[in-house]
């Protein structure tokens, strides 16, 4: 069977490797075994319209899911979607979670001794706009320490999941902000490799999309993988 | 922060960061381990555990089920204590290919959790599928493997089947890069 790769396996470059043992977890979670290598077929071009018809409006907001205002600093994250060629990726699922001000999750497992927030969940969720544009406003999360190592902590960071046009485009990653002296021990940050692919994972301080006298602005860009600009054209003899 | 190259396209795909173990928050309703609406037909329900290197279940694991034949998706974590997951669906038929080939019926499955700094990808088949033996996705696992990939029904209970995930370890699961 001829390997058709409509989707570059190369794009996938820039991630992390599974096995990374300075994040100890991976130790005993990252397969072995070489992965192997199969075609895109039908399974992996078709993808799930997932959830657009229970998104509201009010799910982008994270800071008026409570009966008053949560704690913190009000903050404003949007940004466009793309794929890897430029095309504004519209219509397609994001969904976000993260610690409270605090660096406390609204989760039963999270034990750390940080107060949580009873009008702070921490969860959003939007669909982009034609252009591939999303915005949410929320809380900018608190650090939180960790088990990995000691004195272990997370620099700030809000979940991203998104889903793009098929199985192939699916993306969980993490935004971080900018100037956070906690990226040089965070082994999940640097377990990418390439230094300018993880500067893709910070948001930029956005003074235009900052509101005045109400919250500031963080532009985060996504980029999903994107296909071949002519698809499946490309197996024809000379 | 620099996303764009000069020219304005992009600088390449964001990387994959792990979805930690605090995404029950933003992803899971426990509506979406039923990946068909009701009155749709006879569904087959599909229970295993996901397991690490030292055989221990993973009890913060997520699961995403992608189903092309219908279509239709489920998205779940594994419990909190004992690392089980359970869903339910119609049995998947045989998906005709652009080029005419049918290839067996499957599930799609990416694995997230807390240690996986990228998904995993990997396929549900099931045992007795006569079209298993010509599915040029499976002639690519070396045979050993491929029991890995096998939901297998289960002895006495009708319409239900197992199907475990081993992260890594003995009798490791396959997965795939594509």
């Amino acid at each position: 069977m001829k390997l058709t790769h409509p989707y570059p396996r190369e794009s996938l470059q820039f991630d992390p490797p599974y096995l990374h043992p300075a994040y100890v977890s991976t130790q005993t979670r990252a397969p072995r075994q070489p992965l192997i290598v199969i075609p895109q077929t039908l399974s992996e071009l078709t993808g799930p319209a997932f959830g657009h018809a229970e998104v509201k409006s009010g799910d982008a907001d994270l800071t008026a899911q409570g009966e008053g205002a949560p704690l913190g600093e009000r903050i404003i994250v949007h940004g466009r979607v793309l794929d890897e060629r430029g095309r504004p990726v519209p219509d397609s699922l994001i969904e976000i979670w993260q610690a409270n001000a605090a660096g406390r999750y609204h989760h039963v497992n999270d034990r750390h001794d940080a107060p949580l927030d009873p009008n702070f969940f921490g969860a959003g969720r939007c669909v982009t706009d034609r252009e591939g544009r999303y915005r949410f406003v929320t809380i900018r999360p608190g650090a939180y320490p960790w088990g990995n190592h000691p004195n272990a902590w997370r620099p700030a960071h809000i979940h991203l999941s998104l889903f793009g046009p098929c199985f192939l485009t699916r993306l969980v990653t993490q935004m971080y902000f900018p100037g956070d002296p906690l990226f040089p021990f965070d082994p999940i940050f640097n377990a990418v490799p390439d230094a300018r692919a993880r500067e893709r994972l910070v948001a930029r301080f956005d003074l235009e999309a900052t509101r005045p006298d109400w919250a500031l602005g963080f532009q985060f860009d996504i980029v999903l993988r994107g296909s071949h600009a002519t698809p499946l054209e490309t197996e024809h003899a000379p | 922060m620099s996303t764009l190259n000069q020219n304005g396209t992009p600088a390449g795909v964001t990387p994959s960061q792990t979805v930690g173990p605090y995404f029950k928050i933003g992803l899971i309703d426990e509506r979406w381990t039923r990946m068909i609406p009701p009155g749709e037909g006879s569904l087959i329900t599909v229970a295993g555990t996901v397991l690490d290197a030292d055989g221990k279940p993973v009890p913060d694991a997520m699961l995403e089920i992608w189903q092309p034949d219908r279509p239709a998706f489920g998205r779940f974590g594994t419990d909190r204590v004992d690392g089980s997951f359970i869903f339910q669906t119609l049995l998947p038929v045989g998906l005709q290919q652009p080029d005419g080939a049918t290839h067996a019926g499957h599930l799609n499955v990416s694995v997230f959790a807390r240690g996986l700094l990228k998904r995993l990808h990997t396929r549900i088949y099931f045992e007795g599928d006569a079209l298993n033996a010509s599915d040029p996705v499976l002639a690519l696992v070396p045979e050993a493997r491929r029991a890995t990939l096998m939901a297998r029904p289960v002895n006495g209970v009708e319409r239900r089947f197992s199907f475990d995930v081993r992260l890594c370890g003995p009798g490791e699961t396959v997965f795939f890069d594509c």
